[in-house]
């Protein structure tokens, strides 16, 4: 009980911080922060685009907003609307907080169901002996902790970008998957791939947690459990495939593209229409045509490149996402949730204009699998240099776009280490799972 | 061989002849040279070429260049203006409301609109092509002006009642000699003779303004009812020159006497004579009303001339200054109720001078002269808010010049005056502007859009496809003293390739137009006789609005580097191929099978090992087998 009181003192300490920080937009200037707001996501861009509708222009006509219909049809209103006294966009600074204290609700209570279901999984291995060491602290709360208290998601939540919104999404959609509720995951997931396109990616976790359930050590240890085991011993429960709520989720799933994409055809009924708005939309994040300075490695190199081989690197470059797909499924097919962290880590690296925000997402999931990734390799070196790229980043940038002392490699240099703190990441967390796996197995077998 | 030379003459005299008689084909050329006040003299040529309709009179020009008529016929062109300047025009100081400077100052660099006589569809097409046949014609980059992202379509803002008019203009072309020659050339005479071979290029560059305009009017398809059908070529010279003083001599109260010119001495020549072809050529003297007051005072002051004004009137000298030669007519503006004097112009045709050696006039000034000239109702300048290469803000600033209540006429009466002011403003696309950010100050207090923006149409820019538009009217209270526009944008960051070669240099965002509808100044001038009539005098009576160009705008851009793309390209691969290899080796690696393998490996060492150690100590068979532990010899 006191362990839950101090888990909420926490929660509302770093809404009550976030609310201070809305106070002082003008001071902290984050939303004109490449780091923090990226052309899909900027809420300056959003408020454009609503001016734009407002004058019965079409809002994706001019290059300035990307976004979503729906999200300009109900962020929209709160751009314009001013309290007296009040710095501007405040409205959609407390949407923000709010969507981001869901999203730590939601992460939280995932975390605890994958935590219960890991846990009987365990008990039913005969491995509860591994269990005693995280009765301490529920990896649920850790990950929602990680969530309100990460700086990244802070600076995001106050920035003036849609991503707090994003990220709801998807972790919505997790949640649903993970309590098995279809039509909640459908919407999630199609909300989700409709604002920001890479979270389409999800479809593959999303399908192995409701076919199979949460996380749980390698199936192939229930197995050699139940042939292995003397009569005496009850006969494990093996999980199978189970195709209804994936059935149900596709079906809702297309109910809700199918609904989403009446509404946006509805408000986009004057102007373009579905074409440009996926032109505009999805287009425009395939294309990468905005070369602006993000923490990206995209920009630089597309604004480099040669501009015969701008298509085939584009196709290089996303294809390497798709290309991961397959084999990380195969792989981690035991640990959807796992894996989802790892397309989601992944796509925030790769994707053509990331910001903070999605790393905010994925380093919180990574609370999830704070016991199993225990043993995780450069954890130290990790943290240092994800502390030391996030203080560069905005030095470098100050240094060559506002000072002009710099130049654009210095500014690169720092996308650069973040990718490469990024991937190492990715394979070392993996590995540590992996390498957890071995060790459930070699503890289940002896 | 006389025979044939003979038989030629014949030909070309029966031709001019016959040109003649057809009667409808006219040329003219005029000067009109005006004292500014600050110590320069605008020089301002004007060349006016027409032809009737071809349908009439055939294909066949005489005057007229036959560039010019391809031209009309080929891309339909109804209206075009093209306009080679450079240098500023001083608004504050040359003045800004007469018809001479607000329809002949124009942006530096090129600046070029047409308005073509085609379906909507075929206007680009039209444009492209007008645009490379110009840029051929007049040795200039004007064919930069093809790509869409340099040209753009006002609505209503730049013209009213606009409807396939495209606009563009380029404020880095540096505009020299050899722009000056082709535009010579499309004269009847050339520089050979006329007025326009007084046009010493030395002389004209060294001058502070020099823009140089084709404007070309064609009602060739017979889409406008009640005119007359046929093609008008206007071209016109205006350059500001500073003329060489003798000597300066400073009188007791401190002011300076203006300095005395001639038309030899500003340009080095002489008006050798007048272009045959040519049915009139003039040279005009104007005295701006400002400047017409000031002498009349003076000569009340001298008492030289008992009555003042009236003495003054029709004189070519005052106790001011002395003209050398005595013109022909004097035409004095019939006064508009504004202002207490009227402007004067002294005529001289060229023509009758022909046998009394090469023209020259001459202006002395006899004692110092302070004038200002009209001011346009607002002074408008354009500047960059903001450091840095990510954002910044344009602000247009328009300051009372105090001068417009006399203008005003009827409706100053009460709060209910307002001044309409229509801003036209083409941004390039890599300047993203935030039209929802756009603020008005009225005298430092923000004011509400609503009450201020009458009408507004904006096209935003698109990336590398088009630039931004903005068109708006406004309406601001006649007892404003300044008003500021202020709009934000964020910069934008381009490939390597679309930078010029100086991309430190920066970024130039061309004028913008202000013009002010309000007010149309024109001179009147009493027809003594109709059937002089001069096209630079029409010109100056027709009814055109006040405007204004503001400055160009320098962006600097943030530049990446420029020098690696290889590295860039080889260190993302690098990445890319560290993420890709790294993590797909994290998934297929065994780490059990190596374990037994490595295992076995041990094993056979151990196993080699143990047979060494079997010669000494056999006991320790079993333990070797399963190779597990060090086997103990004991």
């Amino acid at each position: 009980m006191a362990k839950m009181r101090w888990f909420w003192v926490w929660v509302l300490a770093s809404l009550f911080f976030r609310l201070v920080l809305i106070y002082f937009p003008k001071n902290l200037n984050l939303g004109s922060r490449p780091e923090v707001a990226t052309p899909l996501t900027s809420l300056r861009r959003l408020a454009e685009g609503y001016w734009l509708k407002q004058s019965s222009i079409s809002p994706y006509s001019g290059s300035m907003y990307h976004g979503s219909p729906l999200l300009l049809s109900v962020l929209g209103p709160l751009t314009v609307t001013r309290f007296e006294g009040q710095p501007n966009h405040v409205a959609c600074s407390l949407l923000f907080v709010i969507a981001d204290f869901i999203t730590a609700i939601l992460i939280r209570a995932t975390g605890e169901k994958l935590q219960l279901a890991y846990s009987q999984s365990l008990r039913s291995l005969n491995l509860a002996k591994l269990l005693e060491t995280s009765e301490t602290l529920s990896a649920g709360d850790i990950a929602g902790l990680i969530y309100l208290w990460n700086p990244l998601t802070i600076v995001t939540c106050v920035g003036f970008s849609t991503s707090p919104i994003e990220n709801l999404m998807v972790v919505l959609s997790l949640y649903g998957a993970c309590s098995r509720l279809a039509p909640l995951a459908a919407f999630g997931w199609v909300i989700a791939s409709h604002l920001s396109l890479y979270p389409a990616i999800l479809i593959v976790p999303i399908i192995l947690l409701l076919g199979y359930g949460p996380d749980t050590p390698p199936r192939k240890l229930f197995q050699q459990r139940n042939s292995g085991s003397n009569e005496k011993d009850p006969v494990l429960p093996v999980n199978l495939f189970s195709w209804r709520p994936v059935v149900h989720f596709i079906l809702w799933a297309s109910f809700w593209s199918a609904y989403v994409l009446v509404l946006c055809s509805i408000y986009l009924k004057q102007y373009g229409g579905l074409s440009e708005m996926f032109k505009r939309t999805h287009g425009f994040i395939l294309t990468v045509e905005d070369l602006s300075p993000n923490i990206g490695v995209l920009w630089y190199f597309f604004a480099e490149v040669f501009d015969f081989f701008r298509d085939f690197f584009l196709i290089v470059f996303h294809v390497n996402i798709l290309f991961m797909l397959f084999p990380l499924a195969i792989r981690l097919n035991h640990r959807p949730c796992f894996l989802a962290f790892v397309y989601i880590a992944l796509s925030s690296m790769l994707k053509s204009y990331p910001s903070v925000g999605d790393s905010a997402l994925y380093l919180a999931l990574l609370g999830w699998f704070v016991y199993e990734l225990a043993d995780m390799q450069f954890s130290f070196f990790l943290f240092c240099g994800y502390v030391g790229v996030i203080l560069l980043s905005p030095v470098m940038h100050n240094l060559w776009i506002w000072r002009g002392t710099g130049n654009a490699n210095f500014y690169y240099a720092t996308a650069m280490a973040y990718a490469c703190l990024q991937i190492i990441l990715v394979v070392e967390s993996v590995s540590a799972m992996l390498h957890h796996d071995r060790m459930l197995r070699k503890q289940s077998t002896t | 061989m006389a025979f044939l030379r003979s038989f030629l003459f014949f030909v070309l005299i029966s031709n001019c002849y016959f040109g003649g008689s057809i009667g409808d084909e006219e040329f003219s050329e005029e000067l009109l040279l005006k004292p500014l006040p600050d110590r320069k003299l605008l020089a301002h040529f004007h060349f006016d070429s027409r032809t009737p309709s071809t349908k009439l009179h055939g294909h066949h020009h005489i005057l007229v260049p036959k560039a010019i008529y391809q031209l009309v016929r080929k891309f339909r062109i109804r209206e075009m203006e093209l306009s080679f300047t450079q240098g500023r025009w001083n608004y504050e100081r040359w003045g800004g409301f007469d018809p001479t400077s607000s329809s002949n100052a124009k942006p530096p660099g090129v600046e070029l609109w047409a308005v073509f006589d085609v379906p909507p569809d075929q206007v680009d097409a039209n444009w492209k092509n007008l645009t490379h046949t110009l840029s051929g014609l007049f040795c200039a980059s004007i064919n930069f002006l093809e790509s869409s992202t340099a040209y753009s379509a006002p609505a209503w803002g730049f013209r009213p009642f606009s409807g396939s008019l495209r606009y563009g203009a380029l404020p880095r072309e540096a505009v020299c000699t050899e722009n000056l020659t082709p535009w010579l050339k499309l004269l009847p005479c050339r520089d050979k003779a006329g007025l326009a071979s007084i046009l010493d290029r030395p002389s004209i560059y060294k001058g502070f303004y020099h823009s140089q305009r084709l404007r070309l009017l064609s009602n060739e398809f017979g889409l406008e009812e009640g005119v007359e059908p046929g093609i008008l070529l206007e071209q016109t010279l205006t350059v500001v020159l500073q003329p060489r003083g003798q000597k300066t001599s400073t009188y007791s109260d401190g002011r300076l006497l203006q300095p005395s010119w001639s038309i030899s001495s500003i340009f080095g020549r002489k008006v050798s004579g007048r272009c045959v072809l040519a049915k009139s050529s003039t040279v005009f003297l104007e005295l701006e009303s400002g400047l017409v007051s000031e002498l009349s005072k003076l000569s009340v002051e001298n008492g030289s001339f008992g009555i003042g004004d009236v003495a003054f009137e029709g004189s070519w000298s005052s106790p001011g200054f002395e003209l050398s030669v005595i013109p022909d007519r004097v035409i004095k503006e019939v006064n508009g109720s504004h202002s207490e004097s009227s402007s004067v112009m002294y005529e001289y045709s060229v023509d009758k001078l022909g046998d009394n050696g090469p023209f020259d006039v001459g202006f002395v000034w006899k004692l110092p002269v302070v004038w200002s000239c009209l001011h346009s109702p607002f002074h408008a300048s354009r500047f960059l808010i903001g450091s840095g290469n990510q954002r910044g803000s344009i602000a247009i600033s328009l300051i009372s010049t105090g001068s417009d209540e006399g203008f005003m006429g009827g409706d100053l009466v009460g709060d209910g005056c307002k001044v309409r002011v229509d801003i036209f403003q083409v941004v390039p696309w890599y300047v993203k502007v935030y039209f929802h950010t756009l603020q008005v100050f009225v005298d430092g207090q923000p004011e509400v859009l609503k009450n201020i923006i009458e009408k507004m149409h904006v096209s935003p820019s698109e990336d590398r496809v088009s630039p931004g538009v903005m068109e708006m009217v406004l309406r601001f209270p006649c007892s404003m003293k300044s008003a500021t526009i202020i709009i934000d944008f964020d910069k934008g960051f381009l490939h390597i390739d679309e930078y010029p070669p100086d991309a430190n240099q920066g970024f130039d965002i061309p004028s913008a137009v202000i013009s002010f509808p309000d007010f149309e100044p024109r001179m009147y001038f009493l027809e003594e006789n109709s059937s002089s009539k001069s096209p630079m005098l029409l010109k100056l009576q027709e009814k055109n609005p006040v405007i204004s160009y503001t400055e160009v705008l320098l962006v600097p851009l943030a530049t990446p580097d420029f020098s690696m793309p290889y590295n860039v390209i080889t260190i993302t691969c690098t990445v890319f191929a560290l993420y890709f290899g790294s993590l797909l080796n994290a998934l297929r690696r065994r780490v059990g099978e190596e374990e037994r393998f490595l295992k076995s490996e041990d094993q056979q060492g151990k196993l080699r090992s143990g047979w060494i150690e079997n010669l000494h100590c056999p006991s320790s068979k079993a333990t070797m087998v399963t190779g597990l532990h060090k086997a103990p010899c004991r």
